[in-house]
């Protein structure tokens, strides 16, 4: 039994997938040339003064819905006061005494455990400008630099009760949001390019006590399995401070993920937000129809959708996770199942080579050109006899690439098996003449000898003949 | 209620103004009567009164998620005091 | 003929009969700014160069036969919280001193839209709040609290725009015997109306005649798709509501206002009431009875918002600047030198009225308090059309107990009601003002009042 128990929480913030703002009509677009998509209310201008995007509120219910939350019928903004500059307003506008969705639940399975995370909220805030640091060192850098082309981007945060207890947990629970998030297009999700971003809350104390330790707060994860490492570390560091019988510091740390280590980062001094409501900004209602429009929006989502793949299509539970981990590969799945009805098979095509190349070019399933539709040719070839299983990862490794239909990379390839008896004949009678001893071994009953012959029939063929006839070719030929 | 210099310091950190002796002095001067004239409002019973949120009862002042010209960077950047490379300069934050 | 000093219709007739030109009426107005500004200090910024290049524009179109607004060629100053791409906006305050707004105000688009010839930027406090120290330097202009209502009064301008948060439009007017108009909340937008307190601020128009008023309110008023408060309420055209009747019309007089004001002031509403009923208006006393409230809740929810909206004067993307090493050093050095003293306090009022340690008492107590005084409004309205009490004087900046007076003006801004202060005459010398304040959206029972009024005491109390 553990002596300490972690208490972790998370804060996560996703960006909503608008074309625009949460006030104005400036591009969401990343990664433009600085300072090209912000306007007087962005740029927090003298006079300036915006107007709530509808689409950012609809997304974030629909999160809401989506995470088991209840939406407030009143919701407002509220103004969060501190300085710094890539704040250009000396202000965030974000949702503090009545945000859009609260109480909500997930439920996770890590560890081989599942478990109900509860979800304290949903709120929508918008995203400060980028500070830039000067090229060169950090240290000999007079400057930095301020871009604002983010600055106003539509947010939720979705804040988790410290209710997770590991960073495998914390993990399964990103990507349990991740999936729900993608599912009803809230967000793209992506955290390379920060339209996810999470921090994480950890205090640790003695297995079986009810009172809360001091707690750091976490920053700076950029993957999901730098938030289990950083959370990993964190606990075993604040158990080391312990230990030793000394107090955990309430502070904020960063995670430093070359070194595999968090650090206390410099103590913000602004502790009083001095938070009050936004007045420039009409409050929002949101009416039980203009909910239920919403929730029936929402569609089927990961949980739902793995249990129908195992129901309807007698998939494994294990495999329906994976695919309905992520809403690209289950629709790519379901588009594969309509051309090609062994679903066992095409869920190991997809578990096998699909996710194994994705993985090894760290690439996105949008990004690889393989198509359902060529996905159900190849495995309908391969049923055919035309080319071999081995030959099929083959042919699918080009389709990842290129994208061409398997019929003709197998056709221009020259890969297809040597079904013509005639010519598998031939080969054969002349692995036969070549090798008398491993004939004569056969005949007199070394039943191994065969694999040496198939082998020999494999290499004239360039193994384009189909084993198993050879093999069984062979045996007729020898038997005579 | 009384505040004293060193609050004053406080709030002028928090507000980030930087404030002479003589800033210091006046400022807590002014503050302390105001803060003695705004005590009229202690006799004034508002316990079961709801505060008024917004001037007006406005709600649902909505737009659509529709791209909207903005500013060409150079008017971003022509009031700046410091630019560079089309972007703003601030003393190094690290 | 003295263009300078005919208002606004007189000027759009002239103009329409060709008898003088947008150039000759708006190089008249500038004259005037020559003569008169040294003494008068009501400008900030002056565009001759430019105002003369719109006049002669806009003649050139009326030349050719193009049916122009009543507002085209004539000339208009505008407050200097009200952002005029181009054109150098200043909040009067050395934390401004070069700003050029990239965009217009939705009040400047739509003027400038009619033809109105913009010959300026007028002369306020800083921020509205206060007066500008003077030792600042030569960078800073020295603030005068009411240059709208004295550029309109000299005849630098036939109309200006000005703004409210704490009744000094109303109050500059009555102090230089021109009209003063805040609308209902909501009512104009505020798109480019640099904010002091967001729930607080509204543009309005100060001129010399009620006719004019109702030109200026025709072209600013209506909703904005890019300001959130600008309500989509729809808008009748206030020529027709310069009514000369008040026959019937239900008058209320609050006691509380006369209680808070000097003798001589309470006096002057009451003979004005007496007026209004010799012209058939049924006036009665009401009771107000939080309207000693309204002004300490106006100075937490105006310093709280303050605070906030003046957060963004930093030094990084506009203003003035004091490099420094350090990033919140900078922050501090810029705005502790570009502000002034007055401004300085009414941030730190707000940011104490905010802390989670005084939220409650201060800030909560103060929006509850808001609840009570447009509670009083509401009650009263049921019973009257309209209120008429005397025009305040001002508040005397961080010494509230010596001018109760202000008590008259801010209770209107705490509830979003339109308020109208017309020139009363003289007492003892001084200008008075009377102000009249109606329900959400009826400023047309306020150009029926002011409209009679005005027609019924022409050659009478003239300044």
């Amino acid at each position: 039994m553990d002596r300490y128990e972690a208490v972790i929480g998370l804060e996560v913030h996703v960006e909503l997938k608008t074309k625009t703002k949460l006030f104005c009509g400036c591009s969401t677009e990343f990664g433009q040339a600085p300072n090209t998509q912000v306007c007087p209310v962005c740029l927090g201008l003298p006079g300036s003064t915006g107007v709530l995007n509808k689409k950012a509120v609809e997304l974030a219910a629909r999160a809401g819905l989506a995470l088991n939350c209840q939406i407030n019928t009143d919701t407002w903004f509220d103004r969060k006061n501190y300085y710094y500059p890539d704040l250009p307003k000396g202000f965030q506008i974000t949702q503090v005494f009545q945000p859009i969705a609260v109480q909500g639940y997930l439920d996770i399975k890590a560890e081989d455990r599942d478990k109900r995370v509860n979800i304290n909220r949903v709120h929508i805030e918008e995203d400060p400008g980028k500070l830039v640091h000067a090229s060169g060192s950090i240290m000999t850098s007079r400057a930095s630099f301020v871009d604002y082309n983010r600055s106003g981007v539509p947010l939720v945060e979705i804040v988790s009760e410290p209710e997770l207890r590991s960073g495998a947990e914390a993990k399964a629970y990103l990507e349990k949001l991740k999936a729900i998030l993608e599912y009803t297009g809230v967000s793209d999700v992506k955290m390379e390019e920060g339209s996810l971003r999470c921090d994480a809350n950890i205090s640790v104390r003695p297995s079986g006590s009810a009172i809360l330790g001091a707690k750091a707060e976490i920053k700076n994860m950029n993957s999901f399995r730098a938030v289990q490492r950083a959370i990993e570390y964190e606990v075993e560091r604040q158990i080391e401070v312990l230990e030793e019988g000394d107090s955990v510091t309430q502070e904020t740390r960063t995670w430093d993920e070359s070194q595999g280590i968090t650090m206390a980062m410099r103590s913000k001094e602004d502790v009083d937000y001095r938070c009050f409501i936004e007045q420039e900004i009409a409050p929002v209602e949101l009416t039980a129809d203009w909910v239920e429009n919403m929730r029936a929006t929402i569609p089927e989502l990961p949980d739902a959708r793995r249990r129908r793949l195992v129901d309807e299509h007698g998939l494994p539970d294990y495999d329906a996770g994976v695919i309905t981990s992520s809403l690209s590969l289950a629709e790519f799945f379901e588009a594969t199942l309509e051309k090609y009805e062994d679903a066992k098979k095409i869920s190991n095509w997809i578990m096998g080579e699909l996710l194994r190349l994705l993985n090894a070019r760290g690439m996105e399933l949008g990004e690889s050109k393989v198509t359902p539709g060529g996905l159900a040719s190849l495995l309908q070839l391969i049923d055919k006899g035309t080319i071999s299983n081995k030959m099929g990862k083959k042919v699918f490794a080009v389709m990842f690439q290129e994208g061409r239909e398997p019929q003709q990379i197998v056709k221009e390839k020259g890969l297809s098996q040597i079904s013509d008896v005639d010519r598998l004949a031939e080969i054969i009678a002349e692995v036969i003449g070549k090798n008398p001893k491993p004939v004569a071994d056969f005949q007199s009953g070394k039943e191994q000898a065969i694999g040496f012959l198939v082998g020999q029939v494999m290499k004239a063929t360039k193994g384009q003949a189909n084993p198993g006839a050879v093999n069984s070719m062979l045996r007729e030929r020898l038997a005579k | 209620m009384q505040i004293s210099g060193k609050d004053v310091g406080q709030l002028a950190f928090l507000s980030r103004l930087d404030l002479t002796a003589d800033d210091l002095t006046i400022c807590t001067k002014s503050l302390n009567e105001i803060l003695g004239y705004l005590t009229v409002l202690e006799e004034l019973d508002t316990g079961a009164v709801k505060p008024a949120l917004h001037v007006r009862p406005i709600k649902n002042v909505l737009r659509e998620d529709a791209l909207q010209p903005g500013l060409e960077r150079e008017q971003v950047l022509a009031n700046g005091p410091e630019v560079e490379d089309g972007a703003f300069v601030v003393p190094r934050i690290v | 003929m003295d263009l300078h000093t005919l208002p606004v219709y007189r000027l759009s007739e002239l103009m329409a009969r060709k008898e003088v030109s947008s150039e000759e009426i708006t190089r008249a107005h500038l004259e005037c700014i020559n003569r008169t500004e040294d003494r008068v200090k009501a400008m900030v910024t002056v565009t001759a160069e430019a105002a003369l290049d719109q006049a002669r524009a806009v003649d050139d179109r009326r030349a050719a036969g193009e049916e122009l607004s009543s507002l085209a060629g004539v000339p208009m100053a505008i407050i200097d919280n009200i952002c005029t791409m181009g054109v150098k906006t200043t909040c009067a305050s050395h934390m401004l001193y070069n700003f050029i707004p990239p965009y217009d105000a939705e009040v400047v688009s739509r003027l400038k839209d009619t033809g109105a010839i913009l010959m300026g930027k007028c002369n306020m406090d800083e921020f509205s709040i206060g007066p500008a120290d003077e030792e600042r330097g030569p960078q800073a202009p020295a603030s005068r609290s009411d240059g709208g209502a004295a550029a309109v009064a000299a005849g630098e301008a036939a109309f200006v725009l000005g703004a409210d948060t704490e009744g000094s439009l109303r109050q500059s007017a009555a102090r230089c015997g021109v009209i003063g108009l805040k609308p209902t909340y909501g009512r104009v937008s505020r798109y480019g109306l640099i904010s002091y307190a967001s729930s607080l601020d509204q543009i309005g128009p100060l001129v010399r005649d009620m006719q004019d008023l109702a030109l200026v309110l025709n072209a600013i008023c209506g909703h904005d798709a890019r300001d959130s408060t600008a309500a989509a309420v729809k808008v009748p055209d206030y020529r027709k509501c310069l009514i000369n009747d008040v026959r019937g019309l239900k008058v209320g007089l609050p006691l509380e206002y006369l209680a808070h004001v000097e003798p001589q002031s309470a006096a002057v509403v009451r003979q004005a009431a007496d007026r209004l009923a010799e012209l058939g208006a049924i006036c009665r006393e009401v009771s107000m009875p939080h309207t000693a409230y309204a002004l300490p809740a106006h100075y937490i929810i105006s310093a709280a918002e303050a605070s906030s909206n003046l957060a963004r004067y930093d030094g990084v993307r506009y203003g003035f600047r004091v490099d420094d090493e350090d990033v919140q050093g900078m922050f501090s050095k810029s705005r502790g030198r570009g502000f002034g003293r007055a401004v300085k306090t009414r941030i730190m009022l707000g940011t104490y009225v905010l802390s989670a340690a005084n939220y409650d008492d201060y800030y909560v107590k103060a929006l509850k308090t808001r609840t009570l005084v447009q509670q009083d409004f509401e009650r009263v309205f049921e019973k009257c059309d309209c209120l008429l009490a005397p025009t305040g004087s001002g508040i005397a900046c961080c010494d509230p107990a010596a001018d109760l007076s202000a008590t008259c003006d801010v209770a209107a801004n705490l509830a979003g009601l339109p308020s109208l202060s017309l020139p009363f005459g003289l007492v003892d010398g001084l200008p008075v003002g009377l102000q009249f304040m109606a329900r959400h959206f009826d400023e047309e029972v306020l150009l029926r009042v002011g409209y009679t009024w005005q027609e019924n005491t022409k050659h009478k109390n003239k300044p």
